[in-house]
């Protein structure tokens, strides 16, 4: 079993599908890791020798980003907007889209499910 | 799309004019700068000044801190105040 960056990878994939199971790593990280290890990337996992997942590791530490340092990065980056009290920072508060989207209908991925008030029409007359 | 580096950051001619010169007194009375000019990048030279940022109505006063650097003035001056639904219940502020 192959456990890189505190994530169990799955045994019977390809190693690029398979690595992009990690937060932080897609296609293209994957196959660059892997033709930087030598490692065929149409090898499935469960066939990678202990050598290449210690180089694997390896590479993962040294150039590559992932899982928690990551969020982590863009967690801090997003407190820096809140902290200086800039427009993208306020918006991130109130969270309200932040690049100019409209919000008279929609933007529910940011505002979240429907909070259905009672009684509205009343309230507005 | 970003603006060419050749061009360097927008700055108005006047503000910058008028933050440096501060700088070189400072035992000045009025440390606060007033601005319409919310376009403008926010350069080092910024820092630790007093700007009034021109928000439409009325000026803003901003504190400008290291990490301010490379914004723009107007994102520091809202310039819509929502206060709320009408008949919803304020929770903070």
């Amino acid at each position: 079993m192959a456990r890189l960056s505190g994530v169990d990878l799955p045994k019977n994939k390809r190693g690029v599908i398979g690595l992009t199971y990690i937060y932080g790593i897609g296609k293209s990280t994957a196959k660059k890791i892997l033709s930087q290890v030598g490692v065929n990337p149409d090898k499935k996992i469960k066939d990678w020798s202990d050598e290449e997942i210690n180089d694997i590791r390896k590479v993962l530490l040294e150039s590559v980003k992932t899982e928690g340092e990551l969020k982590s990065e863009s967690q801090m980056n997003i407190k820096r907007l809140m902290d200086i009290g800039c427009y993208r920072g306020i918006r991130h508060r109130i969270g309200l889209p932040l690049r100019g989207q409209k919000t008279k209908n929609n933007s529910r991925t940011r505002k979240g499910v429907k909070k259905t008030v009672a009684n509205k029409k009343k309230i507005i007359k | 799309m970003t603006r060419s580096l050749k061009k360097g950051p927008f700055i108005h001619y006047k503000l910058y004019k008028k933050v440096t010169k501060r700088s070189h007194s400072i035992k000045n009375k009025k440390p606060v700068i007033k601005t319409w000019s919310r376009n403008s990048v926010i350069s080092p030279d910024f820092v630790g000044k007093i700007i009034a940022v021109h928000n439409g109505k009325q000026f803003i006063p901003v504190s400008i801190t290291e990490n301010m650097v490379g914004h723009k003035l107007g994102e520091f001056s809202p310039t819509r105040i929502f206060s709320g639904h009408a008949g919803a219940k304020k929770k903070r502020k």
